[in-house]
């Protein structure tokens, strides 16, 4: 029999174990709209950060310029003047900080309530998850704006009752998923042995339990955020949101409504703002459910 | 049947006495002093007090809310702080107009949203799919007052073809229906979608396309009938949404409808006709909320029979 060398394979390939970050990152890389949407949150960020540096406040902002009022797109301001001669373009990029700034603390806070009352229930059931999913069912039920207007409304606008307003939605919706991952996770066996190594309820929730229910936390965040810029806006357009003079977008379209007949431009530009903005969230949040969860993808 | 409709509706009970309680006690601890507001500042300390008395006001906040809770019990809504009107009466002139505009725009967003849904559904992959899906998302993510705002410019300012707000004859509905429908036409259509693709991955799906049936009887008939549940759900939510929460459309195009009305209410402190109004919202959701499930059982006969077995 003739001696065959054995070479090694040196061609043989090492497959390293993804992390599930990497993993998704992978597939969210080959989703275009995502990375669209992921580009625009960031440059609005970007612009957020750049316009609190670059403008004047009280001059570029809000100062008026009468001689310069009702003026049309043009090199001069690109996107024209209001009815007090304060450039449009400006304002829309100095009002993306309210827009971003409302929306990521009321999806902040909501997330806090909400897992923490979404983990109860679920960790716990019996008398406490049927209280608590009773009154989050009423709170679902009810349109998240109309629970946003009645909560400003009476408690007069302020920062922090827009956030707490604009929480309730987040709130229930995060307590609604936390609570079914809770239910599923509970049961498993490192849930038991962690338990009986004595570890306390508490921790366990935080240590072993959320962990395992973060992927569909994280598409949500991305959903949400997107849908209170919305709201905001419309409690601004109302009235009852960020007071004027400050560049809020739901409140300049409101002051751009009694100007539609003469000056329309007024009405278009802040819109796109707030439109663009959502879909890029929309579109990065899509995204990352198809990202995290390959099954889910359609 | 009959059985379990009664049970739904006993079921409606703690949501209306959660909902009634949080903005009963909500409203009256924000009011500051009703009977200054209604007699003004000029009023004697006893005319106040005569006031607070003849409305109930004196006593301990959970007494009130008991008596208004008993008064509902026999139909009684209360009537208004501000001008003495009877909150029922007031909540029966607007609401046929809240449904007018709810049903002609769930009825908009249907017609065009569950066919696109089915057609997207069908062309997985191509360019009318992608591009069917971008309109939707585009349809999600827009502000609907702004749509409003968008509609009025183009079709009465630019065109003149349509009125642009008020309530005046059948083209005065077309605006503010198309405002409200849109945005829910985007959810319906991507509710379509995926559940279709849902149901066409199954295997009764691949058996009625071997044995030849043809392509429409397969989508209409077989695919379309078990996709309908998640599609009806997307429907009542929607409308169930608009029923109460179109303040910004109705604000937009002046539509003298419920939600721009208990928004009016809520800025005037006028508690009676706020928790009149959303007691009576609630009930309204609650009824939408039983509709749904029953149409549930019109598509899908298990669950029918789930129905029947409970009643």
């Amino acid at each position: 029999m003739a001696m065959v060398a054995v070479k090694k394979d040196t061609s043989e390939k090492v497959y390293k174990s993804r992390s599930m970050g990497a993993e998704t990152w992978r597939r969210l890389k080959k989703n275009k709209g995502a990375i669209i949407g992921l580009i625009f949150f960031i440059l609005l960020i970007a612009v957020t950060i750049f316009s609190s540096f670059y403008f004047n406040y009280d001059k570029d902002i809000i100062g008026q310029n009468i001689s310069q009022r009702l003026q049309g797109p043009s090199a001069q301001h690109l996107l024209g003047t209001d009815q007090v001669g304060r450039d449009i373009l400006y304002r829309i990029l100095y009002g993306a900080k309210y827009s971003l700034t409302i929306s990521c603390g009321a999806v902040g806070l909501g997330l806090i309530i909400g897992v923490i009352l979404g983990s109860i229930a679920g960790f716990h059931g019996g008398f406490i998850d049927d209280l608590i999913m009773r009154i989050t069912d009423v709170l679902y039920a009810v349109p998240n704006i109309m629970v946003a207007v009645i909560i400003v409304s009476l408690f007069g606008a302020s920062t922090l009752t827009l956030l707490i307003a604009l929480c309730v939605y987040a709130a229930t919706n995060f307590a609604r998923i936390t609570r079914a991952s809770v239910m599923t996770i509970r049961g498993e066996e490192y849930v038991e042995s962690a338990y009986s190594i004595g570890l306390p309820t508490w921790k366990i929730i935080i240590k072993h339990i959320l962990p395992n229910c973060l992927s569909p936390i994280i598409v949500q965040i991305t959903l949400l955020i997107g849908t209170t810029i919305i709201s905001a806006s419309s409690l601004s357009f109302l009235g009852i949101g960020v007071p004027a003079p400050a560049p809020e977008w739901g409140a300049m379209l409101s002051e751009g409504r009694e100007y539609m007949r003469t000056n329309a431009y007024m009405c278009v530009f802040p819109g796109l703002a707030i439109m663009f903005t959502v879909l890029a969230l929309n579109l990065l949040g899509d995204g990352l459910r198809d990202a995290i969860d390959p099954k889910l993808k359609r | 049947m009959i059985k379990y409709i009664l049970k739904r509706i006993l079921q409606m009970i703690p949501a209306i006495l959660i909902t009634s309680l949080l903005i009963f006690v909500g409203m009256n601890l924000t009011s500051g002093d009703v009977a200054r507001t209604i007699l003004g500042d000029r009023a004697s300390e006893e005319q106040l007090q005569a006031k607070r008395v003849e409305l109930g006001l004196d006593k301990p906040i959970i007494v009130q809310y008991f008596n208004y809770m008993a008064k509902l019990c026999t139909g009684d809504l209360g009537k208004s702080y501000i001008n003495g009107k009877d909150v029922f009466t007031e909540f029966q002139s607007r609401f046929p107009n809240t449904l007018e505009l709810a049903f002609t725009a769930i009825l908009f967003a249907s017609i065009i949203s569950i066919p696109l849904g089915i057609y997207t559904a069908m062309h997985q992959n191509t360019w009318q799919d992608t591009t069917g899906m971008v309109a939707a998302l585009f349809g999600v993510s827009m502000p609907n007052f702004w749509l409003g705002l968008l509609l009025i410019l183009l079709f009465s300012v630019k065109l003149g073809w349509l009125p642009s707000g008020g309530k005046s004859g059948i083209t005065s509905i077309i605006l503010p229906a198309i405002t409200v429908g849109l945005g829910q036409a985007a959810m319906i259509a991507r509710t379509t979608r995926s559940s279709m693709l849902d149901v066409v991955r199954q295997d009764y799906i691949r058996t009625a396309r071997a044995k030849g049936c043809p392509e429409h009887k397969v989508i209409y008939k077989h695919a379309l009938g078990n996709a309908m549940i998640p599609i009806i759900t997307a429907v009542g939510l929607q409308l169930s949404n608009i029923l109460t929460g179109s303040v910004l459309a109705e604000t937009v195009f002046s539509w003298p409808g419920i939600g721009r009305w208990i928004f009016d209410n809520i800025s005037k402190r006028d508690t009676p006709m706020v928790t009149g109004g959303i007691i009576m919202c609630a009930i309204v959701m609650c009824i939408v909320n039983l509709l749904v499930d029953l149409v549930y059982a019109f598509f899908d006969p298990r669950i029918k029979a789930q129905y029947v077995k409970k009643g």
